[in-house]
């Protein structure tokens, strides 16, 4: 007979092809597949858009950090109009031969005007107006500390009495903790979602390998190794990975983008700080290939631990 | 071939088996196989043919007592080395064991696919293995299509495809009628002249007249027979060599 072969020359060969036969997955397909890609993509899209939510909001707090870092205003609280404006010019003046200050501007009537008028209405000026502080923005260079505010507000206070020195981050500081505390949920979401990923993985490849226990067993006693038989299952959870990943993502994309949509139609700068830039999206690329190898790796661990079991 | 001292290849020393806390189902057991030679286990139903086998095809560790197989120590040998003892036997399943969603010719090519053999290389040996069976029309045929005979051919040519140097058969008559039972001891007999060395357990004991220069394992009621101590130390008889 011509069709003897050494098998241990061909284990030597090492393993090929063996998780199909022939055309026919030596794991039946359907017992493996089930709800396993849905899950994946629905575990994929949550993921995506807690990243995406988590990143946006690192933008929103990185813009505006970069923008008020160093801002100041200074208020100049009057009700009177004419000594207001005095005490507003003479301020200005003070700041623009102030050492460490840059780019002294009193903000425009009109600008003030624009800004409370969500809340005071129009054709409140004149004599029946509500009094408002004139306002004047400025940067300090270097790092702003409290005793230097405190320095210049003194400094501002002997040639403008109704002065007020605020640092702008200041004001935003809690929303900087908020920003911070909604990073760390969503931190927290992926985190949790990986974990829920992973044992739904653990509980499919379990599953799944009850459901093949003749097949696996047929496998061994024909002298298949455990990591034949691992990489089966990694390689069937994978493709069931790779197919709910792509769908997932796509799914998170449209959302996000959407989601993007209404942001930006809401024109608040703070807002649009928050736009995703290409780096970002590599980031969000890499949930579903994460996903993907978290899959496998799962599916490859219980495998191989339920194996262990057998002789 | 790789076998055990005074070319055994199979040792089993005061072995004993019990599942659980049950009482042992076999007890006491000690014989050799030797390279070539034709056994035949008997023994009434629940005498323990199958509980032995389980442990000639490494599905069990014994209880106590010591088995050596291809020189090997079997029952501490790492886990990682079973597999390759494994692919030195051909087991043939009461119950076949055939993976039902693959065809008569993958199941059949499976072990030389888990040995790692390229496609390229299966189709010539598969095609040839089906034709020796008689089931070369039937090459496509899932598992539920074929009749208890034809899968039992199946199962047998998946266990003999890979050259084994034993071959585990339990009751692998059992499902065909007596012509085509002797077409497989026929095919068994061949196997055997070519070197390697056959294991049936059967309850038939007319099949035992059939191959004359057979060994009989008479198991009753978990312990071998051996009166005449030849299972241990079988008489002398030239072995048929193997083709290079």
């Amino acid at each position: 007979m011509k069709w003897h072969h050494s098998l241990t020359d061909a284990a030597a060969r090492g393993w090929s092809g063996f998780a199909n036969a022939g055309d026919t997955p030596l794991v039946s397909q359907s017992r493996l597949a089930g709800p396993m890609p849905w899950v994946i993509a629905i575990m994929v899209a949550l993921t995506v858009i807690a990243t995406a939510g988590g990143l946006a909001l690192r933008n929103v707090a990185q813009v505006s950090t970069t923008e008020l870092s160093g801002g100041i205003t200074v208020q100049i609280v009057e009700a009177r109009p004419e000594e207001r404006a005095r005490q507003a010019s003479a301020a200005l003046a003070q700041l623009q031969r102030s050492a460490g200050i840059a780019a002294p501007r009193l903000v425009p009537a009109a600008e003030i005007d624009a800004l409370v008028e969500p809340w005071l209405g129009k054709g409140l000026t004149g004599e029946d107006a509500i009094p408002v502080p004139a306002l004047i923005d400025a940067r300090m260079t270097g790092k702003v500390s409290t005793s230097r505010l405190q320095r210049l507000q003194q400094k501002l206070r002997e040639v403008a009495p109704a002065a007020r020195v605020d640092a702008q981050a200041g004001w935003l500081e809690p929303a900087y903790d908020a920003i911070r505390s909604l990073q760390w949920l969503a931190l927290a979401l992926v985190v949790l979602l990986a974990f829920a990923m992973a044992a739904a993985v653990l509980l499919a490849a379990r599953n799944a390998l009850g459901a093949n226990r003749n097949t696996i067993e047929i496998v061994h006693f024909l002298g298949g190794t455990d990591e034949q038989i691992a990489n089966i299952f990694q390689r069937s959870v994978g493709a069931d990975a790779v197919a709910g990943g792509i769908a997932g993502f796509a799914f998170a994309t449209g959302a996000i983008w959407l989601l993007g949509q209404r942001f930006a139609a809401l024109g608040a700068g703070m807002v649009e700080g928050g736009a995703l830039v290409l780096t970002d999206w590599l980031v969000l690329v890499m949930v579903p290939l994460a996903a993907t190898i978290l899959a496998m790796g799962t599916a490859r661990l219980s495998v191989m631990q339920a194996l262990r079991k057998m002789l | 071939m790789n076998t055990g001292g005074d070319g055994e290849i199979v040792h089993f020393d005061n072995v004993g088996l019990r599942y659980g806390t049950d009482s042992e189902v076999l007890s006491d057991v000690s014989f050799t196989l030797f390279p070539g030679r034709f056994y035949f286990l008997t023994g009434a139903s629940g005498a323990g043919k199958t509980s032995l086998l389980r442990l000639l095809y490494l599905a069990q560790r014994p209880s106590r007592g010591m088995i050596r197989m291809f020189g090997t120590d079997a029952i501490t040998v790492p886990r990682e080395r079973l597999p390759g003892l494994r692919r030195r036997l051909g087991v043939v399943f009461q119950d076949f064991r055939l993976v039902p969603h693959l065809s008569a010719f993958d199941n059949i090519a499976l072990p030389l696919r888990i040995a790692g053999v390229p496609e390229r290389e299966l189709a010539k040996p598969v095609a040839d293995m089906l034709e020796w069976v008689g089931l070369a029309e039937r090459m496509q045929a899932k598992p539920a299509t074929l009749s208890g005979g034809e899968q039992q051919r199946v199962a047998i040519a998946r266990a003999v495809i890979g050259r084994p140097d034993i071959l585990i058969a339990d009751e692998p008559t059992g499902n065909v009628d007596p012509d085509m039972a002797v077409k497989l001891l026929r095919l068994f007999e061949a196997l055997n002249r070519l070197g390697t060395t056959v294991v049936v357990a059967t309850h038939d004991l007319h099949l035992l007249q059939k191959v004359p220069e057979s060994l009989i394992m008479r198991l009753d009621r978990g312990r071998l027979a051996d009166p005449t101590g030849a299972l241990r130390y079988p008489p002398r008889r030239p072995v048929a060599g193997r083709p290079s």
